[in-house]
């Protein structure tokens, strides 16, 4: 492993399969124990560094870092000197100045974890930069994926959505196909990024063409808060056209599962039978989250410092 | 737990050419295993109260720790219904979360943390370990024991205790007590991981 998580291209594939195993023998190890906690970490610093508002992320980092026995620092940029003007720079040569190790940050501007990364001694983990990427969002969807099917290599995925918004769409497409899967995107052309003719994906503008052969379905949040421009007509159109349904769902093969990174706009891209279905992972996507976290703080902070 | 059918046809003997003779043979591992297995059932024979139908074995669990202890631990279990005709609960605990050396090495890769059904609370857990040295594997494990139940009792089985202890604590049933010094390196090979059953004594200290 290298000593931060940016991107999901920092995980080749011996590393991603590392995480995954990782995360599956923590969870094997506190399931069905009364005392979810193990002492790995004990003495280290986690600061959460959260410049945008989020539920599940930050809790399942914060979780993760407590179950390590981690001290966990949780920093939201509102109510603090952020909003006095302290730059990015500072607030991370303060935090570090207090004895943090790993820095888990999520930023509204694309690329801000490799600024930090440049600036700190510790490790950087990106909880999510602007529309670029998500990495332990798109590994706890492959983890989540390979417990319910059992594999990775040559699964069929179609991510369904807003591409050109989504960082979760961009880190699944690279780890995914790191992994061995192979991605199908489908959205409207407005909500396909420029330079996706260089990714390792097929493109297609029809989700009912693609379904009989999909293996795992993954909606795409609408990001409402990125909807600047006309994009699509209408809500209704665009959940008519690539809005999962229970029409659509039972065009799916037996086996194929639906998943969300969440939050979800029930009625909107996921309707509500779909996203609370049998075949739906949602619920175990959060769940996985924790475990896949601890397994990435493990294994970057887990060793002896280089 | 497909054990007692399948346990190793007996390896090739000769040792690799060259070297010096292995410390313990296949058929002295196959002996030290069974002479284990029989102790076992004798203690908890001693322990339960008279007239238990299953000897005391019901409440026996062996928990292996990885990588080498947790196929030995099978191997007990396997000879110990051999001998007795009754099944002894299996597990293996992990221990590389609850290490006190993580820091000194780079990152290590974790093992197996599988229990029994019926969990550890209450019951004789017997921690199986390949070699016995430092002994920190051994307080890593009761650490680990101690977040995932309260067992009645714990004991520990080893098949080579080579001395140099650093913390008080010691084995209830030993294979072989070897003296070495800190600058050798015991070996322990097991069919199932490695390929053949030996146990090797070389010079030159390893991790």
């Amino acid at each position: 492993m290298k000593r931060h998580l940016l991107e999901a291209a920092d995980l080749d594939r011996a590393d991603a399969t590392l995480v995954l195993d990782t995360a599956g023998q923590i969870e094997s190890a506190l399931a069905g124990r009364e005392v979810k906690k193990l002492p790995t970490l004990r003495g280290r610093t986690v600061v959460n560094l959260f410049y945008e508002d989020s539920t599940r992320t930050r809790i399942s980092f914060e979780l993760a870092a407590k179950r390590l026995s981690a001290d966990v620092i949780n920093f939201s940029a509102k109510g603090s000197s952020v909003s006095k003007g302290e730059s990015l720079k500072d607030t991370a040569l303060t935090l570090e100045a207090m004895g943090s190790d790993a820095i888990v940050i999520r930023h509204q501007a694309s690329g801000a974890p490799h600024r930090l990364a440049q600036w700190v001694k510790g490790s950087v983990v990106n909880a999510g930069d602007g529309t670029h990427e998500h990495p332990t969002q798109a590994l706890l969807d492959a983890y989540t994926i390979r417990q319910r099917l059992g594999r990775l290599d040559g699964v069929r995925v179609v991510l369904v959505g807003d591409v050109l918004h989504s960082r979760v769409a961009r880190s699944n497409v690279w780890l995914l196909s790191t992994l061995g899967a192979e991605v199908t995107l489908v959205a409207p052309p407005t909500l396909l990024p420029v330079g996706v003719g260089s990714w390792p994906v097929q493109v297609s503008y029809d989700l009912d063409a693609v379904l009989s052969k999909a293996d795992v379905v993954m909606m795409l949040r609408v990001q409402a808060e990125r909807m600047n421009a006309s994009f699509f007509p209408s809500a209704r159109e665009y959940s008519r056209r690539y809005g999962l349904d229970a029409r659509r769902m039972a065009v799916l093969p037996d086996d194929a599962i639906v998943m969300h990174p969440g939050p979800m706009n029930r009625g909107m891209e996921i309707a509500a039978e779909v996203a609370d279905s049998a075949r739906s992972t949602i619920v175990d996507q959060v769940g996985n989250g924790v475990s896949v976290r601890m397994a990435v703080l493990y294994l970057l902070l887990g060793g002896a410092p280089e | 737990m497909t054990m007692s059918s399948e346990l190793p046809a007996p390896p090739p003997t000769e040792p690799a050419a060259g070297g010096p003779p292995p410390l313990l043979s296949a058929d002295d591992v196959a002996r030290v295993v069974d002479r284990i297995a029989h102790q076992l059932i004798e203690r908890a024979a001693s322990a339960s109260p008279a007239g238990a139908s299953d000897g005391g074995l019901a409440d026996l669990v062996l928990v292996g720790i990885p990588t080498r202890g947790a196929p030995l631990a099978r191997r007990l279990a396997a000879r110990i219904e051999a001998f007795s005709g009754t099944t002894v609960d299996v597990g293996t605990v992990d221990i590389t979360l609850y290490r006190d050396d993580l820091r000194l090495r780079g990152v290590r890769a974790l093992e197996d943390t599988r229990l029994p059904e019926a969990g550890v609370d209450g019951r004789l857990v017997v921690l199986v370990d390949d070699v016995l040295f430092s002994g920190r594997s051994v307080r890593a494990a009761l650490d680990a024991l101690r977040d995932l139940g309260r067992p009645r009792a714990v004991q520990l089985a080893v098949l080579v205790d080579r001395g140099h202890r650093e913390l008080p604590i010691r084995a209830d049933y030993v294979g072989k007590n070897v003296p070495t010094s800190r600058t050798q390196s015991v070996k322990v090979h097991l069919a199932e991981v490695d390929g053949l059953d030996e146990v090797l004594l070389t010079e030159g200290a390893d991790a």
